[in-house]
């Protein structure tokens, strides 16, 4: 089933056209990871699928609802539902410093979605537990390490029980050792069959977590498809140059 | 003899100068309390109104502010309490002269208020919204949630400024004619022909200040539970 559909999506700033005809499917339970250069277009693309950004032309459908059609939005109460549908981690991690672990994880859920408080507190409890946060609920994101707050920020995505978790860059603003935790906990909900869309550097990772890759430079998408094709044998020549300066 | 006589004379004075000036504590209080019950909140309305989306309300904020910050209080004192006779006719009441003080202080402060909740609320980081867009809060959840918690927490530095500017703006209240510490001191000084009683006054308000100073570093430090 497609919990995604991208058709012909564009998007400028001012004059400057940063997304040009992009076209994609997202399929429950498959990773999808987004590469190409910097300025390429593919946060601004995950920004869009987010609804961060408004489009300028295109169409969206998430899980069969059609929320963007030819660049026009529904209404905000019928967008509402839709926009429960997924979440995003940010590069950044955006936690509210102000709360408490805890708080960041079940406050949404609790006030947004109106779930019962003791189930959501009980779901956050099993999350923390899985990123390994057991100890730190109490804590403020200050006091934790980049690694654990970006744990924290994927645990409070995870409590909002989307159908779809995308990943803007969530390794970006990390050391080597602390990129390798989050990897880790991405692999793990890759292997739960957690439908995700990721914006990476990571090559290597991609390769080896994603069901499908798209390759994006200069606002369009030059290259998609199995990981083992677009990143090992490469058939456009910019995905080519742009692997080969990876390498380097 | 002479000298402990003498030495025990201006001890007097100085006893009976302060509980004249502590007469006119309470006026200067008063102002004080009240000016932060009414601008502190109005200060809020003022700076949403500066960050209208709505152009002729920002723009009509935006120039209230300017004359406001671009003029001395003291004559906007004077607007207050002289205006409603003046400009419509209207006979005041000898009560009006208090209300004048307050609604001059209040509407002055409300402007600088205002600009300090501005800056603070901008100070919030992008990502903060974004991460409230994405969790599904509502505008008023976002405000009280996320930004206003952050805000405080950005502007007491300086807030903590302008209260204890406040504290000593209170003297201004005399453009009017309304009586409190300062306005005793001078006349003290003025009846006595000594220039004590006004030492007096900076000493009260300087004490005055240095518990404001405290109270308000001790909320400060309340709030560095987060960074």
């Amino acid at each position: 089933m497609k919990l995604l559909e991208i058709k012909n999506l564009r998007k400028s700033f001012d004059d400057l056209e940063v997304l040009k005809d992009i076209s994609m499917d997202v399929n429950e339970g498959q990773v999808v990871s987004i590469l190409g250069p910097s300025g390429s277009g593919k946060s601004t693309l995950l920004r869009c699928m987010s609804m961060l950004e408004k489009v300028d032309g295109g169409t969206m459908v998430y899980c069969g609802k059609t929320a963007v059609d030819d660049a026009k939005y529904l209404p905000k109460k019928e967008l509402k539902e839709i926009k429960s549908y997924f979440s995003l981690v940010f590069q950044n991690f955006n936690l509210f410093p102000h709360y408490t672990v805890m708080k960041n994880i079940c406050d949404a859920p609790i006030h947004v979605m109106k779930r019962n408080k003791e189930e959501v507190m009980h779901d956050a409890e099993v999350l923390l537990e899985k990123m390994g946060l057991a100890e730190r609920a109490d804590y403020y994101p200050h006091q934790l390490s980049g690694g654990q707050q970006q744990r924290v920020a994927i645990a409070r995505a995870l409590n909002m029980k989307p159908r779809m978790l995308f990943f803007d860059e969530p390794t970006s603003a990390l050391d080597p050792e602390l990129t390798a935790e989050i990897l880790k906990v991405l692999k793990e909900l890759a292997e739960e069959k957690m439908t995700m869309v990721i914006v990476t550097h990571e090559i290597a990772f991609a390769r080896s977590i994603s069901d499908h890759v798209v390759f994006m430079d200069g606002g369009v998408i030059v290259e998609q498809g199995d990981p083992a094709d677009v990143i090992d044998n490469p058939s456009n020549e910019r995905t080519k140059a742009f692997l080969k300066k990876l390498e380097q | 003899m002479m000298i402990l006589a003498e030495q025990m004379g201006t001890l007097e004075k100085l006893l009976d100068v302060c509980q004249k000036l502590l007469s006119g504590v309470g006026a200067s209080l008063e102002i004080f309390f009240l000016t932060l019950l009414f601008a502190l909140p109005l200060g809020m309305l003022i700076a949403f109104g500066r960050m209208s989306k709505f152009k002729p309300l920002s723009l009509l904020v935006k120039l209230y502010i300017s004359v406001v910050r671009g003029t001395p209080l003291m004559l906007q004192l004077l607007v207050v309490f002289f205006g409603p006779f003046y400009l419509f006719g209207v006979r005041t009441t000898p009560e009006y002269r208090f209300y004048a003080v307050i609604i001059g202080f209040s509407l002055n402060y409300a402007a600088y208020f205002a600009e300090i909740y501005r800056a603070g609320i901008q100070a919030v980081p992008k990502g903060q919204h974004e991460a409230c867009e994405i969790l599904g809060y509502s505008k008023t959840q976002k405000f009280f949630k996320v930004v206003f918690p952050q805000m405080m927490k950005n502007i007491l530095p300086a807030i903590t400024n302008e209260v204890i500017t406040l504290v000593k703006d209170t003297s201004l209240a005399f453009a009017i004619a309304y009586t409190e510490m300062f306005t005793v001191a001078k006349q003290v000084a003025a009846s006595q022909s000594t220039i004590m009683p006004l030492f007096v006054a900076g000493f009260f308000y300087y004490v005055f200040n240095f518990v404001v100073a405290f109270v308000m570093e001790f909320i400060e430090k309340k709030m560095n539970y987060f960074k």
